[in-house]
């Protein structure tokens, strides 16, 4: 059973997210985007981490793609749609790329260390306890740290986008 | 049970395909899209590797990413807002202003 879901999941993401880089019209990679990080928060409750697929549809689907698609409405993508995505031109990245490829495959096939087949025990009982005491008492400092770079963020965001003369 | 390689394997593939959306496309949006995939794929092996060995720190880690990856991505949609207001251009080689 949980094979079958696994690969209908990963099946999905891939083709989803080869749309995203090969559609032409941004609102569709962006539509496509959301598709896929919906099957990658199933594949987080797959791996028994439930927080985080709630937080991956909160964050991405709830507030990113919302953000990509107000931009996209803001600005003007007429010209970006008419122009064609043509794979052969830019062959030493193409080049590049299927060599990162194949390299990370060989040594992911290559090595046995990958091949556990049966998860290590969660020291069982509430994981979401255990797992926001862990954050909140051995992580404190980056988590404090993540919280000032949201806010330097937001800041950063605001005047960024702000008219020249307000 | 599905064995660990094939998380693996599924964040290779998508790794590639944002890095190629990332390299190859000249629309910065979707540039910025791709990285949020590459970002994706980095928190899949995160929470595979930690959910295989028992540890909590992989989630903890791609809470973190995440964290990260909403503020870029909120700057970065401030830059292209003030780029398009200045130089209404989404492709990324008209963009040459830090080319000195």
């Amino acid at each position: 059973m949980d094979p079958g879901f696994f690969l209908l999941f990963a099946t999905v993401s891939v083709i989803t997210a080869l749309t995203v880089v090969l559609a032409r019209n941004p609102v569709h990679s962006a539509l496509a985007l959301m598709a896929c990080f919906l099957n990658i928060s199933a594949i987080f409750v797959m791996l028994e981490a439930p927080l985080l697929a709630v937080i991956q549809i909160f964050v991405y689907v709830g507030a990113i793609m919302v953000l990509f698609l107000f931009v996209i409405m803001m600005i003007d993508v007429r010209e970006a749609v008419l122009q064609r995505f043509l794979p052969g031109r830019n062959l030493p990245a193409m080049v590049l790329l299927i060599l990162l490829g194949i390299e990370m495959l060989v040594l992911v096939l290559w090595s046995d260390r990958f091949s556990i087949t049966e998860p290590a025990a969660m020291g069982g009982g509430d994981q979401i306890r255990q797992l926001s005491t862990t954050l909140f008492a051995d992580y404190l400092l980056p988590f404090e740290a993540a919280s000032v770079i949201l806010l330097a963020a937001l800041v950063g965001a605001i005047v960024l986008a702000r008219k020249e003369q307000g | 049970m599905v064995p660990l390689s094939w998380y693996i394997l599924l964040g290779v593939v998508l790794f590639v395909i944002g890095a190629a959306g990332v390299l190859v496309r000249r629309n910065i949006l979707v540039v910025l899209m791709s990285l949020e995939l590459l970002l994706n794929s980095v928190n899949i092996n995160f929470i595979a590797f930690g959910r295989y060995y028992g540890d909590f720190r992989g989630q903890i880690f791609a809470i973190f990413v995440i964290a990260t990856t909403a503020a870029e991505v909120a700057v970065a949609l401030g830059i292209l807002v003030a780029l398009v207001r200045n130089k209404s251009t989404l492709k990324v080689d008209e963009v040459t202003m830090m080319k000195g």
